[in-house]
């Protein structure tokens, strides 16, 4: 499973390293949020610090909306997911080796778009960067696990990149609520550290859950 | 080598297989006609395990369509009206990635020599996107033949296709009947399904209406029995 899973992330890396479509689009499309935050907000004001933990994610969010809609319907074209669904595999293969695209271009985005964000608002961290990192690895694995699968349930639909907001928001809230309170407390107030560790665990089980559901579902989902 | 039951299949409602029996041994040809919406494709796709079937029993090979999926997946070759080729990928990018996934052992260099029995070794490293349909048509065969099927299901595989490249379908078919490959193929090509095909199955309103042999190519045979099937002439 992980074999053919790790063959089709691949092949959907090498396909955006060769088009440049996807992962240009978030980089730029993260890049344009932040600047209007900029604009909005004086960075030269202390107070406006206490919305970079909300930015972070507003970041995440929409950019990784972006990857994940083309990340299915790419597979429409020429009935590409045919041709996966055919071939001697568990459709939880497809799955797996769509989430691990779908999040090696998210790191990829996070990784240009926060230090980018961090120094146009002059902000220092405070807290712990080992914890920050680990806050954006849990909350960025729900947030794809989710927008994964039901990128593949609203791809059978026209409507798809309207439909799969709408679904995905409600799905994904516990997951940004907790990751935007215990980013928050990270970045500036350490003192409150077991708070944001219990926000963790929280998005921690609801990611292993849902990634386990989405992983067993997706058959279904991607039936023709 | 294939084995059908009783295939039903129901969408909205709609019964589009209505208990199919077939049974086809190894090495045959079998050319599946029909008018428009009697179920060829359907039964192509459930053979295929893109649709479930609502009820019946499909074995392959001995092995259960639905239980034992994976193995089954394994020895057809499936050939649809799409090609199912990335656009931006070159011929040996797609063979290469169809035939990981189908742990195909030294994929690159059977990768290459089908690009060459296609006869698209010029155009190797371009991407599919610049190619013409028959070009793609002939990638497309020789992705469905990568991991050297035992079975190859083909979904009206002449269309749009120029002499050329029909010439190195049937040959491919032909070539590969040799090796033992039984051909299951929807068209609505009389001529093609007589030259190349050794059974005919007409499907009617998802019954199978007639199931014959053909000997010395008989494209006459074939048109007089669907038209008196299919069309009504007496």
């Amino acid at each position: 499973m992980l074999r053919t899973a790790l063959t089709i992330a691949k092949k959907d890396i090498y396909s955006e390293l060769r088009t440049k479509q996807v992962l240009g689009t978030m980089i730029i499309f993260a890049g344009l949020v932040i600047l209007v935050l900029s604009f909005a907000f004086d960075p030269a004001n202390n107070t406006t610090k206490a919305v970079i933990p909300g930015a972070v994610w507003i970041i995440i969010v929409f950019s990784g909306i972006l990857g994940l809609n083309r990340s299915l319907v790419s597979e429409q074209r020429n009935d590409t997911m045919h041709g996966l669904l055919v071939a001697p595999m568990d459709a939880s293969s497809i799955y797996l080796g769509k989430f691990l695209a779908n999040f090696s271009m998210i790191l990829v985005v996070e990784l240009v778009s926060i230090p980018f964000l961090f120094l146009l608002f002059d902000f220092k961290i405070t807290g712990s960067i080992l914890y920050f990192i680990l806050v954006l690895f849990v909350g960025s694995f729900g947030f794809i696990a989710i927008g994964t699968f039901l990128a593949a349930l609203a791809s059978n639909s026209k409507s798809s990149e309207m439909l799969l907001p709408l679904l995905l928001f409600p799905m994904t809230s516990p997951v940004l609520i907790g990751v935007t309170q215990a980013t928050k407390i990270i970045l500036t107030n350490m003192e409150k550290l077991p708070t944001a560790i219990a926000w963790l665990q929280l998005v921690t089980a609801y990611d292993v859950i849902f990634f386990v559901l989405c992983f067993l579902l997706i058959e279904y989902v991607l039936e023709v | 080598m294939i084995e059908i039951k009783k295939l039903t299949k129901q969408a909205d409602n709609k019964l589009i297989l209505r208990g199919i029996d077939l049974s086809i041994t190894q090495g045959e040809t079998v050319a599946i006609l029909g008018p428009n919406g009697a179920g060829k494709s359907t039964l192509l796709k459930v053979l295929a395990t893109l649709i479930k079937p609502t009820s019946g029993l499909v074995k392959i090979n001995g092995l259960d369509l639905i239980k034992d999926h994976i193995e089954v997946k394994k020895l057809f070759g499936y050939l649809p009206h799409s090609s199912l080729l990335y656009d931006h990928y070159t011929p040996l990018e797609n063979l290469v990635f169809f035939g990981d996934l189908y742990g195909v052992k030294d994929v690159e260099k059977r990768a290459r020599n089908l690009v060459n029995e296609v006869g698209l070794s010029f155009f190797i490293n371009e991407p599919v996107k610049n190619f013409s349909r028959g070009m793609i048509q002939r990638i497309a065969i020789a992705r469905a033949i990568i991991h050297e099927p035992k079975i190859m299901l083909l979904d009206e595989p002449h269309t749009g296709l120029d002499q050329g490249a029909i010439s190195i379908l049937n040959n491919v078919i032909l070539s590969m009947k040799e090796k033992g490959c039984t051909t299951l193929m929807v068209t609505h090509d009389f001529k093609q399904a007589a030259a190349i095909c050794d059974r005919i199955i007409i499907v009617k309103n998802g019954k199978i209406a007639d199931d014959f042999k053909i000997n010395n190519k008989s494209l006459n045979l074939v048109s007089e029995k669907y038209q008196v099937l299919v069309e009504g002439v007496s």
